[in-house]
């Protein structure tokens, strides 16, 4: 995926979070390629959603520098940040959708915000993406309440695509799915990023989402990130990393 | 000949161009065609004319950018004029775009759904009988919830042991003694208006000194306890529902129900129990500020002495006045305790909920406090006290 020119659509430098008195990011640096799928990875609690949160601007870093599409997050405000988020589509861990509102309607929330299109259009938007995601069409006039876990899922990503984003955050996509649901995700996943030639920066605790969807892997263990492609991790000496890699190192990687 | 559809703007804009060649028809695509355009484009799509043609060909070669959006319209299109028995072909799809094009034609098989609210009068009937009917079960329900706490608290009372009394002593000092600040102010000040208002009536007649009897009566038989009431529905009821809707949420009451303990037993009961001896309490410390706040108002404005004042008092008042109102304070609790859990055991597992069902609680247990008064005042009218 790396497609020759390695142009850069998120770079973080020398990122501080603290949360509670603890440090959970040390001057980390991050470039993330245009067109490849990040994976991050960790321990519970080693801040791997609060780097998410803080990339996209729903946490403010005590130090250091965000630049999302070449702009600096955290100076951003106002219409250039609405334009800047126009470009991005978020996917929650439990899909975070309206429950006040159908599936349709959710979908079509972003689009009302940044566009002006009449209603059948919006409509027909809403069918596609339901369509691209892998919903049934009848699932347009359900209530979040209404889906399963791994719909509501699909149905968040549906959401964060409804504007074509440019860049796809995605916070456990897999978390709580069934392993086939979770494979299906995987698959969904990798088979939009090509199509639409997406940007996918996915924080996730599962092995095989990794090796199925990822291009490269930032691992974030004493607060600093490793970052290497799967092959190139399992050889790393962090104990952590070693342990966390051992079965992939023991079933699946062949040149190891 | 050349028609140009659209008006080209020369940095993001997305237009075609439509070209006749006898029976055929060729589209040429230009520009991004993306979100930004679709508004436009969607319009223009619409009015293409193939008039007298056999054949079209949709012409990708000079298309910029292309998203979800703007493949879909295509596609939209071209099943349109297919539907119209005309022969489609694709021409030069960029290798970039091609998984693209593939995936939108691949997922969207079936026509959109048609998405049609119902008119107005339809959902406007719809919802008065919804709503009737929600009305009716409401009722109903809360009926079996209150034989079901009823029963569980006749158990409970034959096995005194397992009455949880950190809980019902925690509930009594959150719904009671913490509600005595904005109690007392409130009855404090309704006393001084009261007091104001009933002596610059009863002056016209000379009988300012009978404001001391308005005040006695009105505060201790009704107002302290619904003050009381009223204060304790906002403050505790919606409380308990929020607490115990927000559980549900969480599925602890689930939890609590597959560890074997009993939901009403362990959650409604201590707060039951605990605001029905707090409700009384509390109604004898608003009557004792309300008639503080009636003594130094008609002080002032009457110059009725503390010892003039007290001395009318007593004279105002009969044997039951003063347990006309009291009585009533433990019923009144019931129903607010009663509601409030009910509603929060009815949350269900999404956002509007707790919001939705606190702000029943209040409203219906306010309604039902009132129903209850005024059903005490034609008991105390038969019984004649």
């Amino acid at each position: 995926m790396s497609a020759g020119a390695a142009e850069i659509v998120i770079r973080v430098e020398g990122l501080v979070t603290r949360l509670g008195g603890q440090v959970l990011h040390d001057h980390i640096d991050l470039d993330v390629r245009r067109g490849e799928v990040l994976g991050v990875v960790g321990g519970s609690g080693a801040g791997k959603s609060v780097l998410l949160r803080t990339i996209v601007g729903l946490a403010r870093p005590q130090a250091g520098r965000i630049e999302v599409l070449g702009q600096d997050m955290t100076r951003l405000a106002g219409d250039a940040l609405r334009l800047l988020q126009a470009r991005w589509g978020v996917l929650f861990q439990d899909g975070a959708l309206f429950s006040g509102q159908t599936v349709a309607q959710n979908i079509q929330v972003p689009l009302r915000e940044h566009t002006d299109l009449p209603q059948r259009l919006m409509d027909e938007i809403a069918a596609v993406k339901l369509g691209l995601v892998g919903l049934p069409q009848d699932a347009a006039q359900k209530y979040p309440s209404e889906l399963s876990g791994g719909m509501r899922k699909r149905a968040g990503l549906a959401r964060a695509l409804a504007l074509d984003p440019e860049i796809l955050f995605l916070d456990e996509p897999t978390a709580g799915l069934d392993p086939i649901s979770a494979n299906q995700f995987d698959e969904l996943v990798r088979d939009l990023q090509q199509s639409l030639k997406l940007t996918a920066f996915m924080v996730t605790h599962d092995l095989d989402t990794l090796r199925a969807t990822t291009d490269r892997i930032a691992v974030l263990v004493d607060r600093t990130l490793h970052v290497g492609t799967m092959a190139e991790l399992v050889h790393d000496p962090h104990p952590w990393i070693h342990e966390y890699f051992a079965g992939v190192r023991a079933r699946a990687v062949p040149d190891s | 000949m050349a028609i140009s559809i659209t008006q080209p703007r020369p940095d993001t804009a997305a237009w075609f161009d439509t070209r006749r060649e006898g029976g055929s028809i060729r589209v040429s695509l230009h520009g991004n065609w993306v979100l930004a355009e679709a508004r436009r484009l969607d319009l223009a799509l619409r009015t293409v004319s193939t008039e007298g043609c056999r054949e079209v060909v949709i012409d990708y070669g000079a298309l910029g950018r292309l998203d979800t959006t703007g493949a879909w319209l295509l596609l939209r299109t071209r099943r349109a004029l297919e539907g119209q028995h005309l022969s489609v072909t694709v021409a030069n799809v960029p290798e970039a775009l091609r998984p693209l094009v593939e995936t939108i034609e691949h997922e969207c098989q079936g026509a959109p759904v048609e998405i049609r609210p119902p008119d107005n009068l339809t959902l406007f009937l719809e919802r008065i009988g919804r709503n009737v009917v929600e009305m009716g079960r409401w009722g109903l329900d809360l009926l079996e919830f209150f034989g079901r706490v009823a029963y569980d608290a006749v158990a409970t009372i034959l096995r005194p042991r397992r009455l949880r009394v950190a809980a019902l002593v925690h509930q009594i000092e959150e719904t009671g003694l913490n509600a005595l600040p904005i109690l007392g102010l409130l009855s404090f000040l309704i006393g001084v208006v009261f007091a104001f208002q009933g002596a610059d009536q009863l002056r016209r007649f000379g009988a300012e000194v009978f404001t001391v009897n308005l005040l006695a009566v009105s505060i201790l038989r009704e107002i302290g306890g619904l003050m009381a009431a009223i204060i304790v529905a906002g403050r505790s009821g919606s409380a308990f529902t929020a607490q115990i809707g927000t559980m549900k949420v969480n599925e602890e009451i689930d939890a609590l129900e597959t560890l074997g303990m009993n939901t009403v037993e362990v959650l409604v009961l201590p707060r039951v129990v605990g605001l029905v001896v707090a409700l009384p309490l509390l109604t004898f410390y608003a009557n004792v500020m309300g008639l503080t706040g009636g003594a130094i108002m008609s002080y002032f404005d009457l110059g009725i002495t503390i010892p003039a004042f007290l001395r009318q008092l007593q004279g105002a008042l009969s044997d039951w006045t003063f347990w006309v109102g009291i009585i009533k304070a433990p019923v009144f609790a019931f129903i607010i305790a009663l509601v409030g859990c009910f509603e929060g055991l009815r949350v269900e597992r999404n956002a509007g909920s707790v919001g939705r069902m606190t702000t029943q609680s209040v409203v219906a247990s306010i309604f039902l406090v009132i129903i209850a008064d005024a059903m005490f005042s034609v008991m105390f009218d038969l019984l004649d006290i």
